[in-house]
């Protein structure tokens, strides 16, 4: 199986904020590897290093230490984001652009014709629901309308592996339903997702294997249905034992999560 | 290239789209038409001031232009994180600072064309319009702008405001318009180690006074040579091309996440 997401011993350290004030370890020694096909859940409290993660794999940030590949190439190199799409956790676009502009100008920098760009974008704005609004400027969007925009954005160039931050954080249960179903789909195109989330339920649904991390540790990796027999319960509770709310109520375990 | 393209394309629908260019157009056409009639019955030498309050303007106008825009790019870039869906598609920083740069340069000489056209009819209504000197003034101004840019990209790396580094670019931008051409002289009254110090300032600092060409052409004389021109813009390459690659530098390993 050809492997499209690695992380190797990463660690990220942040410079301190303030005089005095520690070095933060976001990552400490992490090693992931996500299949080609794969649907991979990665999990955490708030808090836990996933964005930091997820930024170095897309070079925002460097590595303290350790390294990272997608495609088998180092994240370090622009080129091993070719064949990829991103969904920021929070989505802010040009907002003097409209939906159609927007997709037009990141389509150019992958180097895609007029027609193939039409094409593409026509299909696009269908899949997220956004025909309608096409010939609005960004400014206008509803929240739920930006997220989406942001879905059509990380599809444009047809990658063959999604980088979602949070796809589904802060959008009504209709919304989410709409991101599932659209991840669903990318997994039947044999596309593979590498998606960060703190909403378990969805999570069971639609994840093949999930990671778990603790500030900024791996706590457990694995398939779900593995998961589940090995821990005997579903996966809030081993989610729960490994932040360290193990025992107490169902009620005060669920106002935490939330 | 189609990158870059892509991007400074977008530079300049934003400039169009916001209002500021046409706020200091309209003020630009305003106050010269007031001067032109409180003048009317009046002074014999009306030309010579209505050209030198016009061009005046325009010098001013193109620097707020030039530099508020630029100053703006990246930091807004940050601010609304629309750096980071741009980064993880397959482009490099320095593509992202080429864009913007060529995207300023550009906007820029839109604006300037259209200050030029206006001043153009001004002139052409009063006396003799000498089209290739007015198109001399206007390339070594272009020129000049480009340099300026460089600064205002380099400033907005480096200063984590965009206003504190408009003010400090307009400061030194002002400053080398109004002192850089006297260093020299000032240099020689001087004791050591005053005397390097200054002299060492004159040779470092790009003499954007070299580029104003507003008295030959306010008093209708032959403004310089066109060998002249050709030496300034290679003069000017050269410090684009060094403050640019100082700007890469800085912002190849930032960290960019807030
Ligand atoms: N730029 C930064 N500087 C310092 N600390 C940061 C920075 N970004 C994130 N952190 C810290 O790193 C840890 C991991 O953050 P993050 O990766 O955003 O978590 P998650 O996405 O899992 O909620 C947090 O404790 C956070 O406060
Ligand atoms: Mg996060």
């Amino acid at each position: 199986m050809e492997t499209i997401l690695e992380t190797k011993n990463l660690r990220v350290e942040y410079r301190p904020q303030g005089r005095g004030q520690p070095k933060k370890l976001a990552v400490r020694d992490l090693n992931l590897k996500v299949e080609a096909g794969e649907v991979f859940g990665f999990l955490g409290p708030n808090g836990a290093g996933k964005t930091t993660t997820m930024n170095v794999l897309l070079g925002f940030v460097n590595a303290t230490s350790g390294a990272a590949y997608l495609f088998g190439v180092d994240v370090r190199q622009p080129i091993a984001r070719q064949r990829i799409g991103y969904l920021p956790e929070l989505t802010y676009y040009y907002k003097f652009l409209t939906a159609e502009e927007l997709l037009r100008f990141y389509a150019r920098i992958f180097g895609m014709s007029r027609a193939q760009a039409d094409e593409r974008i026509e299909e696009l704005l269908k899949l997220v629901e956004l025909d309608s609004a096409r010939k609005r400027p960004i400014k206008t969007y509803s929240k739920g309308m930006q997220q989406r925009v942001g879905l059509a954005q990380a599809l444009i160039n047809d990658p063959d592996l999604l980088i979602l931050d949070e796809p589904t954080s802060g959008l009504d249960p209709l919304g989410r339903m709409k991101v599932r179903e659209i991840i669903q789909r990318l997994k039947n195109e044999g596309k593979t997702v590498f998606f960060s989330s703190h909403e378990l339920g969805e999570v069971e649904t639609v994840c093949d294997r999930v990671a778990i991390i603790h500030q900024g540790e791996l706590k457990v990796e694995g398939r779900v249905d593995d998961l589940v027999e090995t821990h005997q319960g579903n996966l809030e509770k081993i989610f729960l034992s490994i932040v360290g709310y193990e025992g107490r109520s169902a009620v005060a375990a669920a106002s935490v999560t939330s | 290239m189609t990158t870059i393209l892509a991007i400074a394309g977008l530079v300049i629908k934003e400039l169009y789209r916001r209002k500021d260019f046409y706020v200091l157009l309209v003020m630009t056409v305003v106050i010269t038409a007031v001067s032109w009639l409180m003048n009317f019955f009046g002074e014999n030498n009306i030309v010579r001031l209505l050209k030198s309050i016009c061009l005046m303007l325009i010098w001013i106008s193109a620097l707020v232009i030039a530099v508020v825009t630029t100053a703006r790019q990246i930091p807004a870039e940050r601010e609304s994180r629309t750096i980071f869906p741009l980064l993880a598609k397959p482009v490099t920083r320095r593509q992202v600072l080429m864009g913007k740069f060529l995207g300023c340069w550009l906007a820029c000489g839109i604006a300037l064309v259209v200050f030029y056209l206006f001043f153009g009819i001004v002139t052409a209504t009063r006396e003799h319009l000498a089209v290739t000197e007015l198109i001399k003034g206007f390339w070594l101004q272009w020129v000049m702008l480009a340099i300026v840019i460089g600064l205002a990209l380099l400033g907005s790396i480096v200063f984590a405001a965009p206003s504190s580094n408009s003010t400090i670019c307009f400061v030194v931008v002002g400053g080398i318009l109004f002192l850089g051409g006297h260093l020299g002289q000032v240099a020689m009254h001087l004791t050591e180690p005053g005397r390097t110090i200054v002299y060492a300032v004159y040779f470092l600092i790009p003499h954007l006074e070299w580029y104003n060409q507003r008295e030959a052409l306010v008093n209708d004389r032959a403004l310089a040579a066109w060998s002249y021109c050709a030496l300034a813009t290679a003069y000017a390459a050269v410090y684009v091309a060094a403050l640019l690659q100082a700007t890469w530098l800085v912002f190849r390993r930032k960290t960019l996440n807030v």
